[in-house]
């Protein structure tokens, strides 16, 4: 076993092309599946975008954001703003024999400038909040991604109160797969680098990081926009599957849900939080008769874990890495 | 004209019960420098003990409406007392995000619990003292229950006052803001003030909860999440850790609230609560009353 | 750490994959194999609008039960599953998909909430399951595509209806309308209204928005008094215009109310009290009409639920029995030849009027009028379509 991890953490970007090939290959038996199936694999997978995005900012970063769903909006109108409203008139140029690479290229370029601007709301977000500890930044992200969500539901030509509907159904497993497999190499590489002790630090003891020359300041805000990018393109994907997407969706409720994900998984723990977005995916979804027991249920577990096991259900290494420190 | 000072009638009658939530925030913050995200629901549980205790209680009665509200005062105030004891009592000292994470553990806890136990359904409110509507020559109207708000905020802030600067638990509640180990060093039982803070923070939550039913009739689980981020707003604004301040910040916050509701711009009123703890937090962060402190490290 | 995570993502790979292909060695689901004949429903049960969706389910279930109990349909009993949205945005969509590729349900019958509607059409229409929606009155819902049906009005007809109503029984000519800005049902009925009403020569003196959720709407209504209508339309769901009425009592607006099929419920009087006495609501059914199938089934419903049925309720039972119906006239279950069935529809008796569906999948129903008098919901007119 010992020499399997060596060769895979020898080799991590032959591991990244390796994972996205399979993705392909996935993808391509995937028709073969059952659709519910497929549902749910998407499901998860925007998840494990969204917590491990997270992640890197209130896990390896210590910045407790309860806005991640305001991201997550951003990304999703801003990819359907130009699949909808750009998209038709791109393609009417292509030949009918490129159609579907057109489609996909289309596809990519709309999640990566949702990634963007979603980005782009992250640094928004991060800089005035950067002097502000604990919980006033959790409240702060909050209002946040408060204001995200009222702000699109007054924006008409989006769709405003009642929703964006006719997206194109553009994301297929592939994608999904294809960008958590992405979102995870890139945040566990940023953090597992010299740069990335950085974020560690600032975790651990801001002020002693900076008294060691670090600037906790560009820490946090790349921590956000790194966060806000995947969770914008999380956004996308998940509004190019559900075809219509409404800014009640996106509300705080939201937020503390991947919250909770990351929370259960281990805060800075990347493999348990896929772990823990994976299996709060599921439960759901097995539990179906059992739903309105599910949050009463969630609420218990964060108690829980929160005075007996803080460092997540997951929590396997043995090197005392604090996630929270007593 | 008329419109404006009604607007400024509606405001402030919003504005008073945010003080009321605002106070608990405050106070538990002071003392213990943690946001009790718990304390919203506590407002809703006031609410709903307002509504079974007033099924007992004979309607449109002064007696029976204070004697509904006393009950629900002292059932949250043991809530909170026993909410601080097994959740957060056990991480004191620690670090504070597994507390934040336990306090929002326990507010969605006490949400979906309520759920479960009073159903999402919104409910009416009983109206448990007598109501009027009183018209002025000019055509201002004002409610009973909107003077009730006034006439109770006001008693409780006076009350809270008077516990905080004149008796010896308010003196020991302001030692252990200032310092807790100093505090415990000159024989203060930190346990006990602690309790006793949640305990009066949760009762005036309660307080509230019944205000804001008796005005908004339809009460249910989820009610008291937005009144509550409000509330802590409002807290900020007016100075967190400053009781007057708090007070001064739901006013402010109720009156903003209420002018741009009536204005063009009604539907981004949740968004200007926050918009305005933003501005006061990059602003003045330490509100319009507080005192700016230095992190000692 | 990096071992880890890859591992992991590898495991989950090869399970999914591992569960995946032994899934689709299943026979592929579209059952209307054995002696039952499946179709799904799905509703708000819990949450916000229970209301609707309990009364919904009732009457669905009321219509199956009896279809059941006179020898079900080409031979074989129909069953029901149903299940719960919570009134939540974003459970319908995974629902539906559920019920048809996991269940096996040959139709579809849901929602009363039309952005719940709309969410669950596209699954219905890709999947070529006929979807019955009992009361969703935004035309989007049919326009999602051929397979999607609906048996009551649409909001351009309810705003229409609305907007004589005020002109010629209410004789306001200056109106005030109060929006639910965050419903698309709302919204959508607001603007077909206000433009009715400004085409026949009413003017719109004051117009403010609240959302969904709110408490406090004085300051709006205060707003609105300064302007002096002399009719207040408030187009949202029963959840906010209880408190609206009251609020709107309290702060002395004296001139009636009224507002569209959202505003049905018991709570309107339970919370609202006499607040709205005299006001008045559009809605597709009343259990008061003279007809000897209408008192059929408030008289079976009373029996079977302890309680008076109201329009969701007619709304659930008729959409269950014209489906049962449309597959008589095609002879099968399969989804297809339902669609194109229900797609023939003429003049289907249903106790909340005669069902014709036109060529956009909507029914042409008549309005009934209601009043609140005395906390009771009174008749007050039943106006036909044009």
């Amino acid at each position: 076993m010992n020499r399997v991890k060596e060769a895979v953490s020898a080799w991590p970007k032959t591991i990244l092309i390796a994972s996205l090939v399979a993705s392909f290959l996935f993808w391509l038996v995937s028709s073969r599946m059952d659709p519910y199936y497929l549902d749910v694999l998407t499901k998860i997978g925007i998840n494990v975008i969204l917590a491990v995005s997270l992640n890197l900012i209130n896990g390896y970063t210590g910045q407790f954001s309860l806005g991640h769903a305001g991201f997550m909006a951003v990304g999703a109108y801003g990819a359907a703003a130009v699949t909808m409203f750009a998209g038709p008139k791109f393609l009417l140029h292509v030949p009918a024999n490129f159609q579907t690479a057109a489609t996909d290229s289309l596809f990519a370029v709309a999640l990566v400038i949702g990634g963007s601007a979603a980005a782009a709301a992250g640094f928004l977000v991060g800089a005035p909040s950067l002097r502000l500890k604990g919980d006033y930044l959790a409240i702060v992200t909050l209002g946040f991604g408060e204001i995200i969500r009222v702000i699109f539901r007054n924006i008409d030509s989006l769709g405003g109160a009642l929703g964006l509907n006719g997206i194109p159904p553009y994301t297929n497993i592939f994608w999904v797969l294809a960008v958590a497999v992405i979102c995870t190499y890139v945040v566990v590489t940023i953090v597992h680098s010299t740069y990335g002790r950085g974020f560690l630090a600032v975790r651990d003891d801001e002020v002693a990081a900076e008294a060691m020359g670090l600037n906790p300041t560009r820490y946090k805000i790349v921590a956000f926009v790194v966060g806000a990018f995947f969770a914008g393109m999380a956004g996308g994907l998940y509004g190019h599957y559900t075809l219509s997407i409404d800014p009640k969706g996106f509300d705080f409720m939201r937020s503390i849900e991947i919250v909770v994900i990351v929370i259960l998984g281990g805060m800075g723990n990347t493999a348990g939080v896929i772990a823990a977005a994976v299996l709060l995916t599921l439960l759901p979804e097995f539990l179906r008769t059992f739903d309105q027991y599910r949050m009463v249920f969630y609420s218990l577990l964060l108690i829980v874990l929160m005075l007996t096991r803080p460092r997540g259900l997951f929590a396997w290494k043995r090197r005392a890495k604090p996630a929270l420190r007593a | 004209m008329i419109v404006f000072l009604q607007q400024l009638i509606n405001g402030l009658s919003l504005g008073f019960v945010y003080a009321l939530l605002a106070l608990g925030y405050t106070m538990v913050y002071g003392i213990l420098r943690f946001i009790n995200f718990a304390h919203s629901d506590v407002f809703m549980v006031g609410a709903f003990c307002g509504y079974y205790f007033g099924r007992v209680v004979p309607q449109h009665s002064l007696g029976g409406g204070l004697l509904v509200m006393a009950m629900a005062m002292l059932v949250c105030a043991v809530l909170g007392i026993i909410i601080e004891r097994l959740a957060y009592r056990p991480l004191r000292g620690g670090s504070n995000l597994a507390v934040l994470i336990t306090a929002i553990g326990v507010s969605l806890f006490l949400e979906n619990a309520g759920q479960l136990v009073f159903g999402a359904d919104p409910k009416p409110f009983p109206a448990l003292f007598p109501s009027r509507n009183f018209t002025t020559e000019a055509g201002l109207r004002i409610s009973s229950n909107q003077l009730l708000v006034f006439i109770v905020t006001a008693v409780l802030l006076f009350g809270l006052q008077w516990i905080v600067m004149k008796t010896r638990m308010g003196t020991a509640m302001r030692a252990v803001s200032f310092n807790h180990q100093a505090a415990s060093l000159v024989g203060i039982n930190n346990d006990r003030v602690i309790s006793f803070t949640f305990g009066l923070g949760s009762a005036l939550a309660a307080a509230g909860g019944i205000l804001y039913a008796l005005n908004y009739p339809s009460i249910d689980p989820y009610m008291g999440i937005l009144p509550g981020l409000k509330a802590f707003v409002a807290a900020v604004l007016g100075g967190i850790g400053n009781i007057p301040g708090a007070a001064l910040g739901g006013i402010l916050l109720g009156l903003i609230e209420t002018f741009v509701n009536g204005s063009r711009f009604s539907t981004y009123t949740d968004a200007i609560a926050f918009g305005v703890l933003i501005v006061i937090l990059l602003c003045r962060p330490a509100g319009l009353l507080g005192k700016f402190q230095v992190e000692k490290v | 750490m990096r071992i880890r995570t890859r591992s992991i993502a590898a495991g989950l790979l090869c399970a999914s994959l591992l569960a995946g292909c032994n899934k689709s060695n299943e026979p592929s689901s579209g059952a209307s194999g054995g002696d039952v004949i499946k179709v799904g429903e799905f509703a708000s049960l819990t949450g916000k609008e229970a209301d609707f969706g309990q009364s919904s389910h009732d009457g669905t279930a009321l219509a199956i039960d009896e279809l059941n109990a006179s020898g079900g349909v080409l031979g074989k009993k129909l069953q029901l599953l149903t299940e719960d949205d919570q009134s939540k945005q974003g459970e319908s969509k995974t629902i539906a998909r559920k019920l048809i590729s996991r269940d096996g349900v040959v139709a579809m019958l849901g929602e009363v909430a039309s952005g719940r509607s709309l969410e669950a059409a596209p699954v219905c229409q890709e999947s070529k399951i006929p979807q019955i929606s009992p009361s969703s009155t935004n035309p989007k819902v049919t326009e999602i595509g051929d397979y999607i049906f609906r048996i009551c009005f649409t909001d351009p007809q309810q705003g229409k209806v609305l907007a004589q109503f005020a002109l010629g029984t209410l004789k306001a000519h200056r109106m005030a309308v109060l929006t639910d800005a965050a419903t698309p049902y709302s919204v959508g009925l607001a603007t077909y209204f206000k433009d009715a009403f400004t085409a026949a020569g009413g003017q719109i003196v004051a117009e403010q928005k609240y959302s969904s959720g709110d408490k406090d709407f004085n300051a709006q209504l205060t707003a609105i008094k300064a302007a002096n209508p002399e009719a207040l339309f408030v187009p949202g769901y029963y959840t906010e215009v209880c408190l609206i009425g009251r609020q709107a009592h309290d702060l002395g607006l004296t001139v009636p109310l009224f507002g569209g099929d959202g505003w049905e419920s018991p709570q309107l009087i339970s919370i609202g009290g006499d607040a709205l006495d005299g006001d008045y609501f559009s809605t597709h059914f009343s259990p008061e009409e003279k007809n000897p199938a209408v008192e059929k089934f408030v008289h079976d419903f009373q029996a079977k639920f302890g309680m008076v049925p109201d329009a969701m309720a007619a709304l659930g039972y008729d959409s269950a029995m014209l489906l049962a119906d449309a597959m008589k006239r095609a002879g099968s279950s399969d989804g297809p030849k339902v669609r194109d069935a229900l797609a023939a529809t003429k003049d289907f008796p249903g106790i909340t009027g005669k069902i014709t569906i036109d060529a956009e999948r909507n029914a042409k129903k008549a309005l009934v009028i209601i009043q609140i008098k005395g906390g009771k919901f009174q008749l007050v007119q039943k106006i036909a379509p044009e």
